[in-house]
């Protein structure tokens, strides 16, 4: 959501999980900005969520079904 | 919620729980290991375990920080939170564990010492900046996920310029554990557990990346396929475990491509090389003395190592001797096995640390698991 501290150990970013918003360090991972998805842990940001690899999860994921209603 | 909820459709789980079904060999057992108490929870809450075919066997692993803490060292860490000078922080979690004599840190805190639940290890970091006078502990635990955060801590502490923060390090590390147990007389010599693959875990993995747990693939012949923490990637990654032992195949595969990356988090594992080292051996409960599993600070940031500030020593302490906890975390018992279990164990007064966590595996088959076994007992 924003993005405060300059210091790259200082960085945090306020993060919006489903409409609670919090506070998270985003020390570990600096790549991060405004309108990114983050995975977090214990108040820290550990990674970026690759949103073109999670959609194509999705269309394997759907696949699956479509091949399983096939076949039954 | 954005990446969370599509991963929880109903009616995808139902198609992949088909899917998996036209895949198995029904002429085969199929026991599948998921290390990490995350998996353990999600396997539980949705119920996943109904939509698996009867030979397919999920045995929850020690992937549980909480569970896997030797008494000992929360008798240590309470011990030193009665010290007048010293405030404990630690995460909400360790506070109902129970050390030696049924004393847990909520109870020490009720006593009068002063334990606070923190959410991030920057709380810590703020408690001691605020508290310049009292003696500031971090009681950290954990794998791979949390380290990162302790080191960042410490990093932080050191440029402030801190001289009232420490830390109490128990943190653990994830193939050393699973090296264990593929090594264990239980698995090898008694037969007494059978793992065909492991779900690798999920945060864990953002951190480690993929690389780690090729060598279990190769030596041990064992499939890994790391997986997301929602429903539907679980029940994906048992399905590629299917196809791998189907086809004589054991290779580590992610599911988790959406957040893991084949070398993790460089950032996070440089912060982690910074500040920590490798301790020789390191007591686990359930698994004992697992060498090279944990982590203590380096010489270089001995200033800020509670152990050697406060000359810690941890006395070894048994569980209470008809707690099962240890058996469940090496997968050669179920909670349901366990005499305590649901009698006098609960969540709500846990004798052993599986019934503490949510990721424990008690607490996870106490909150949902039992409900399904007395539906399978009336039908």
């Amino acid at each position: 959501v924003s993005i405060s501290g300059h210091e790259s150990i200082m960085r945090a970013g306020r993060v919006d999980f489903g409409g609670v918003v919090k506070e998270i360090s985003l020390a570990l991972v600096p790549e991060a900005d405004i309108g990114d998805y983050v995975v977090v842990h214990v108040g820290h940001a550990l990674a970026k969520i690759d949103p073109e690899e999670a959609r194509r999860t999705l269309e394997l994921l759907a696949e699956a079904g479509v091949a399983a209603a096939a076949a039954s | 919620m954005r990446y969370v909820d599509e991963y929880r459709d109903g009616r995808l789980a139902g198609a992949l729980a088909a899917a998996i079904a036209r895949t198995v060999d029904s002429a085969a057992e199929y026991h599948f290991m998921e290390f990490c108490g995350g998996h353990t929870h999600a396997i539980s809450r949705y119920g996943l375990e109904d939509l698996l075919p009867i030979n397919v066997r999920m045995i929850h692993g020690p992937g549980c920080p909480v569970c896997v803490l030797p008494v000992g060292r929360i008798d240590a860490a309470i011990r030193l939170a009665k010290r007048s000078e010293v405030i404990l922080c630690t995460y909400g979690d360790l506070m109902r564990v129970p050390g030696s004599h049924g004393m847990t840190m909520l109870r020490a805190k009720a006593a009068g010492a002063d334990i606070r639940m923190v959410y991030s290890t920057l709380d810590a970091v703020r408690i001691a900046e605020a508290e310049p006078r009292r003696e500031v502990v971090f009681f950290a635990i954990g794998f791979e996920t949390t380290a990162p955060a302790t080191a960042i801590a410490i990093r932080l502490a050191a440029a402030k310029r801190l001289t009232n923060f420490t830390v109490f390090c128990n943190h653990v590390l994830t193939p050393a554990a699973i090296q264990n147990i593929l090594d264990s007389p239980d698995l090898r010599a008694l037969g007494r557990v059978r793992v065909d693959g492991f779900i690798g875990p999920a945060h864990v993995s953002t951190v480690i990346g993929t690389k780690p747990y090729a060598f279990f693939a190769e030596e041990f012949e064992k499939p890994v396929v790391i997986a997301g923490f929602e429903p539907l990637d679980v029940m994906q990654a048992i399905l590629m475990l299917i196809a791998q032992v189907n086809e004589g195949r054991h290779e580590v595969e992610n599911q988790y491509v959406r957040a893991v990356r084949r070398d993790g988090n460089l950032k996070a594992k440089a912060d982690v090389a910074e500040v920590f080292e490798l301790r020789k051996s390191f007591e686990w409960r359930g698994l004992g003395v697992v060498p090279y599993s944990g982590l203590r600070l380096k010489e270089s940031y001995a200033a800020y190592d509670a152990e050697r500030r406060f000359g810690i020593a941890c006395v070894p302490a048994g569980d209470n001797p008809a707690c099962e906890c240890g058996a469940i975390l090496r997968g050669v018992k179920r909670p349901t096995d366990c005499k305590l279990f649901g009698t006098v164990c609960t969540p709500d007064t846990p004798m052993g640390s599986c019934m503490v966590s949510a990721e424990g595996a008690c607490a996870a088959h106490w909150t949902y698991g039992r409900f399904r076994d007395r539906q399978r007992r009336a039908s």
